[in-house]
């Protein structure tokens, strides 16, 4: 039962992962307006550079050698980002660890924050600590994350020095150093997901604590705390946990564009960001077809992780 | 809608919304009137009296002037000696409009195609939901910034319309394809509800077979009884739009220079931190309390209609 699951899971994804590269390729090379070479040469090519670029990606043959060209060119590497000259997945490599230390620090945060300010709100439904925390959340959904992070960077390190000003510190070669560069991002970074988390959950705990199995376990005397946890709290986890998942995927592929940006973190996103400015495409698709990859795949491992716990799921 | 009418907090940030579009709308009234320049005229040589001192709009070392608080320059210039207090009024004016016609844009597709899914079923609903599944699969500032990213260089030739690269259209265009997916898929579930329910079976037998029986179906019976949903979305959508076009334009894929518009300017702001943080604070509580102010009374409809209804955040 499990085994078919699985199997069916991974060839919807299979799929999935194909039309993503499609769709990715269409729309950089595809859209009506303009010369596709032009567009992946860049504004500044000259004649020679553009022609090139036509050569290299086919752009001179029907529509579906171009797309073999294009993903023949991903996977054996050898995308060149024709305005800096250097190759596109290389600095994708150089610029993971960065990434990589965001979307665990800040994953952590939130989902820690989150639960807990969930929980709080949900014990005290309706009362002012429910709604103070709803305003709260409301007020960081609508807040643009590189606002929150320029005014963190004026206020906490550069107004009161708390904290240092921007970049990226390896982890092996400084800890500490890391850390205090981290911490910034993370907290922007989390800021809108613990406003999410904590709604979602809210209603998930108010849902429960009407389910009848919760009154049984109320009536056999168990007491208030032990029933939230053990009854309440683990049947309201699972859509936190799903969504837990499709968000870090989204940040280890480069998807927090803003917070990195902002930060000068030196990750993928911050490369996605540079690339855009200076109309760079062979990097935009390359991270948009990765971080899109990196979404649908967690999100199949997260539906296979919520089949083995519930096996309600499998059959549907 | 009376429960709406009792919501006090949703009324209030429903009225302070409406001062805010008032006053983006008086925008060209106060340029000439109060601040007598307009949104992008430069003052960089000019000098300002203020308590009576001659003060440059530009210090010689290219910082610009910070809050007067009186009719000329009152919340400041900036590093082109442009008054901040104009800009912010036309540039909301920008946000504003980019962020209604992105969010009609979002729900003329979505109610289109999730109704058309729900209520067709089968192989056009297979795949009309592979295909939100599709665009949502993509974070909406990268997909938003990729879209940017390949209009900017030639715009968009449709064959009816061609969109420049400057276009406000472009910015909305491409913000509202961003988002209707995160509309369409729950419209389609709800259509797809009604479909299964008798009145709906009542309809189909009472009309008159043709081909366009099944159209008048969904306009007279399925669209009425989605209103609620469609409703509650156009406030949230709406809030996303703004804020996903203050994403683009910091990222250079959305409003362009010198057009102002609320992210931009934060944009520009944050490339003259720390010299001049009113720069960033001006548009950026702009920014912060038109959206907090749209989601607040968009909590109360939502409260009001469908308490079930939630869309995907934006970071």
């Amino acid at each position: 039962m499990m085994g078919r699951f699985i199997v069916r899971r991974l060839l919807s994804l299979l799929a999935v992962l194909f039309a993503i590269t499609v769709l990715t390729f269409l729309i950089f090379q595809a859209i009506p307006g303009g010369d596709p070479a032009v567009r992946m040469a860049g504004r500044t090519a000259t004649p020679q550079e553009v022609n090139d670029v036509r050569q290299q990606w086919g752009f001179d043959q029907p529509i579906y050698v171009q797309y073999a060209k294009t993903m023949q060119k991903i996977f054996d590497g050898s995308v060149v980002s024709y305005r800096q000259q250097i190759n596109v997945e290389e600095e994708i490599a150089r610029d993971l660890p960065a990434t990589v230390s965001l979307a665990v620090g800040a994953a952590i945060i939130w989902l820690l924050f989150g639960v807990l300010a969930g929980i709080a709100s949900a014990m005290h439904a309706g009362r002012p600590l429910d709604r103070a925390l709803g305003l709260l959340a409301l007020t960081g959904l609508s807040t643009p994350v590189f606002l929150l992070g320029a005014v963190m960077l004026y206020y906490l390190g550069y107004k009161l020095k708390l904290l240092p000003l921007e970049g990226y510190v390896g982890l092996t070669s400084d800890p500490w150093g890391w850390f205090t560069h981290m911490l910034m991002p993370w907290i922007a970074l989390s800021v809108v997901s613990i406003g999410v988390y904590s709604r979602v959950l809210r209603s998930n705990l108010l849902d429960t604590m009407g389910e009848d199995y919760v009154r049984t376990a109320r009536a056999k005397g168990l007491s208030e705390r032990r029933v939230l946890i053990r009854h309440v709290l683990r049947n309201s986890l699972a859509p936190i946990i799903a969504l837990w998942g499709l968000d870090f995927a989204w940040v280890i592929g480069g998807g927090a564009i803003l917070v990195e940006s902002v930060f000068n973190l030196g990750g993928v996103g911050e490369y996605a960001a540079q690339s855009i400015q200076s109309l760079d495409v062979p990097p935009v698709m390359v991270i948009t077809m990765l971080v899109a990859c990196a979404v649908v795949i967690t999100s199949a491992i997260v539906d296979v992780v919520n089949a083995a716990l519930d096996p309600r799921v499998r059959l549907q | 809608m009376r429960a709406l009418a009792h919501n006090k907090v949703a009324l209030a940030a429903g009225a302070s919304f409406a001062v805010i579009v008032v006053l983006c709308l008086l925008a060209p009234v106060y340029a000439k009137d109060i601040a007598h320049t307009g949104p992008t005229d430069n003052h960089i040589t000019d000098t300002v009296k203020v308590d009576g001192q001659t003060v440059d709009v530009v210090s010689p070392t290219g910082v610009p002037i910070g809050p007067t608080w009186k009719g000329r320059f009152l919340l400041g210039a900036d590093s082109n000696g442009r008054d901040v207090a104009v800009r912010l009024l036309y540039g909301g004016r920008n946000s504003l409009e980019i962020g209604a016609i992105a969010t009609l844009i979002t729900m003329a597709l979505a109610v289109a195609l999730g109704t058309l899914a729900g209520y067709a079923r089968g192989l056009t609903d297979g795949l009309l939901s592979r295909f939100f599944d599709l665009v949502w699969a993509y974070p909406a500032v990268l997909l938003g910034v990729a879209l940017g990213v390949a209009l900017a260089v030639g715009g968009l030739d449709l064959g009816i319309v061609t969109l420049h690269s400057g276009s406000l259209l472009l910015p909305a265009l491409i913000i509202g394809v961003v988002f209707f997916p995160y509309v369409a898929k729950p419209l389609r579930a709800h259509a797809l509800s009604l479909r299964e329910r008798e009145f709906i079976d009542a309809a189909r037998i009472a009309t008159p077979p043709g081909p366009l029986a099944p159209v008048k179906i969904v306009l007279t019976e399925v669209l009425p009884n989605l209103l609620s949903s469609i409703v509650v979305f156009v406030p949230l959508m709406f809030a996303s739009s703004i804020l996903l076009e203050a994403g683009l334009s910091y990222l250079g894929a959305g409003v362009q220079a010198p057009n102002p518009s609320w992210g931009t300017m934060i944009a520009d702001g944050i490339r003259m931190i720390p010299g001049a943080v009113h720069l960033v604070l001006a548009p950026g509580l702009a920014l912060v309390l038109c959206v907090l102010s749209v989601n607040v009374f968009a909590e109360g409809v939502r409260d009001a209609l469908d308490p079930r209804a939630a869309i995907r955040p934006l970071r």
